[in-house]
């Protein structure tokens, strides 16, 4: 019991960063390989407003999401942009993309280590234990989940029930077409990029609640995003909660049962389940 | 003055033309010029020649793979780590000797069951597992050191001199480039070649793709190994973070893409200029070398992406060639179909 409800409470927040990953490379056709380091940048801004001027890091969420956005809608217009546009077929796309964006995460890394060092980083916020089903958990864990859910609601609606969440799920569907129904794709597209950068760093913000961080983990979390996006199938919102949830729930399992240094092994495993037996995902679309 | 030369083919499996033997000469004469090495130098200059060698084993052992087929391994690492391991763990159990074979055996099983696994999928797929793998095994070695109950490390102590190990790595990257300049020759090489410039063609043409990837990988794969075990004494202590360091798989990568994916001897013109500029940032910036290395690989996509034998040969072009461009076919083999596909397709604007 205890292990399920740690692992959905992890989950939920899981979600919230793969979302991002989602957006970025499911409608923006960009495979970031420095979304991890977003995530952190996240985590560590959060910590440096709540150390700094004990501000709540909910509130702290209001500065940290659009700086992201911004952030990142920059790196798509300056970086990403002259590579799609160079790139002759997806393929090279792909491989200039996730050169490029390797050399952003180095970059980042090194740029944060001297702004804030290379010690691991914690704080305590509302580490008050609450009570559920007579068990007793993390506050921070439980609040995280809650403002995780609410984003993610909130993006899974505006995603479906708007006209600009139509135009982009119209670019990830294929924006050739998109382009055709006269959908300014290259804008779409930095915009779910940014969007996709701003939610990641929104899931660093929660997840520094209850986690505690270091400069180098960026690379950790980039591989859990990117095998929940796979396990969910790529372009789909709900395999991405779902995705969440599974990864979530395998690595406290594992954490709990097992020993807390294999969770990578675990989130492994389901990888490897995945492209063997279902490679496009659970609820991916089978492609030629 | 247009005219457009027909491209040379060699068939695959012929013997050797008049251009190879020259070419054959000039190796041979750099190998014995590098195997002298060790007999004028010491100390310092000694060891930045190691580095050279086992880089340029390395680097030019993934470019037999990526190269190819365009799909970024980030293994290195995974698998040099595991010699290393393989050498120290039974240093107490077998011969020096055996235990190299045994690092490459181990090191090709593995290499197996992941090429199995990822290669039959997209490539993205494949570069993001292997991006993990080395995380992957330290996390695995870690957990067994501390369920077997034994330190977090491992001794290995041989004596040898760095000589030596130069003359093993030496061989170590000859034989990386004996096996490569053979697989260009072969029929597996023909088949990644085409892999490499449309996987569908490939596929039409009956080529089993994924099987012709894994064979590559695992060869790929088995010198990363084989070098892990070579380098392993020389470190003396073998731990898990440092033995599957990710920073090792970068660096390889930089190298080659530095000196060129599209020729054998790419990553030696890479791995040369990289190991003494990487000596010096070590020496004057030892806190910034991951921003310096981000920043080596944004200028290698942004400013040389067809790496510096890319320039070379155009600059070559242009000098000596002018008017003719290499015909398509010729280009199409040397696996830089760029040219040829822009000037056979108009420019996508919308593409995202």
């Amino acid at each position: 019991m205890d292990i399920v409800i740690i692992g959905l409470l992890l989950g939920g927040t899981y979600a919230l960063m793969a979302m991002g990953l989602q957006l970025q490379y499911g409608v923006a056709r960009i495979m970031n390989l420095a979304n991890g380091e977003i995530l952190i940048a996240g985590a560590f801004s959060t910590f440096w407003f709540y150390a700094g001027t004990h501000l709540s890091p909910l509130l702290a969420l209001f500065l940290v999401v659009p700086a992201a956005f911004v952030l990142n809608w920059a790196i798509y217009r300056v970086l990403i942009l002259p590579l799609v546009r160079r790139a002759k077929s997806q393929g090279k796309l792909e491989v200039d993309s996730i050169l490029a964006t390797f050399g952003l995460s180095f970059i980042s890394v090194g740029i944060m280590l001297a702004i804030f060092g290379g010690e691991y980083l914690d704080y305590s916020y509302l580490s008050q234990p609450i009570f559920i089903f007579g068990e007793r958990y993390g506050l921070n864990r439980v609040v995280a989940f809650l403002a995780s859910a609410a984003l993610c609601v909130g993006l899974y609606l505006w995603l479906h029930k708007t006209r600009a969440g139509l135009a982009l799920r119209a670019v990830s569907v294929n924006p050739t077409a998109a382009g055709l129904v006269s959908i300014n794709v290259v804008s779409a597209s930095a915009f779910a990029f940014a969007l996709g950068g701003a939610v990641t760093a929104a899931g660093g913000g929660l997840l520094s609640m209850f986690l505690t961080f270091d400069v180098s983990l960026g690379v950790v979390f980039t591989l859990k995003a990117l095998i929940i996006v796979i396990l969910g199938g790529v372009g789909d919102i709900r395999g991405t909660i779902v995705a969440a949830f599974i990864l979530g729930l395998a690595e406290t399992a594992v954490a709990t049962l097992i020993d807390p240094g294999l969770t990578l092994a675990a989130a492994y495993v389901l990888f490897m389940v995945v492209l063997l037996v279902r490679p496009e995902g659970l609820f991916g679309r089978r492609t030629a | 003055m247009s005219s457009i030369e027909a491209p040379k083919l060699v068939r695959p499996g012929t013997g050797l033309v008049a251009g190879e033997l020259r070419n054959l000469l000039i190796s041979a004469v750099i190998i014995i010029a590098a195997g002298c090495v060790p007999l004028v130098f010491d100390g310092y200059a000694l060891q930045l020649a190691i580095s050279i060698v086992m880089y340029t084993g390395l680097a030019t052992s993934w470019l037999l793979f990526s190269g190819p087929t365009n799909y970024i391994a980030l293994s290195t690492a995974a698998f040099f780590g595991i010699g290393m391991y393989t050498a120290a763990g039974g240093i107490d159990l077998a011969p020096y000797p055996v235990l190299i074979l045994a690092a490459g055996v181990i090191g090709a099983a593995m290499a197996a069951i992941v090429g199995l696994a990822t290669l039959r999928v997209s490539g993205v797929y494949f570069v993001i597992f292997s991006l993990g793998l080395a995380e992957l095994v330290r996390q695995i070695m870690t957990w067994l050191q501390h369920v077997l109950g034994t330190m977090s490390g491992l001794y290995v102590t041989i004596e040898r001199t760095e000589a030596e190990y130069y003359w093993q790595l030496l061989l170590l990257a000859v034989a990386v480039f004996v096996v490569g300049w053979w697989i260009g020759r072969s029929r597996l090489g023909f088949a990644l070649r085409i892999i490499g410039n449309d996987e569908l063609v490939a596929v039409h043409c009956g080529i089993n793709t994924a099987r012709a990837k894994v064979v590559l990988f695992v060869i790929s794969s088995t010198f990363a190994a084989i070098g892990g075990a070579v380098v392993a004494p020389r470190w003396g202590y073998v731990e898990p973070v440092v033995a599957f360091s990710p920073f090792l798989s970068f660096q390889v990568v930089i190298m080659a893409l530095l000196g060129g994916t599209h020729r054998l001897w790419g990553p030696l013109v890479g791995v040369i200029p990289f190991v003494l500029i990487w000596e010096l940032i070590a020496i004057y910036f030892p806190s910034q070398t991951t921003l310096l290395l981000g920043i080596c690989f944004l200028l290698i996509v942004y400013v040389i992406p067809n790496g510096i034998t890319g320039l070379i040969e155009d600059a070559w072009h242009r000098r000596w060639k002018r008017g003719t461009t290499p015909g398509p076919v010729q280009r199409a083999l040397d696996g830089s179909a760029g040219a040829t596909a822009r000037q056979l397709q108009p420019q996508k604007t919308n593409d995202a």
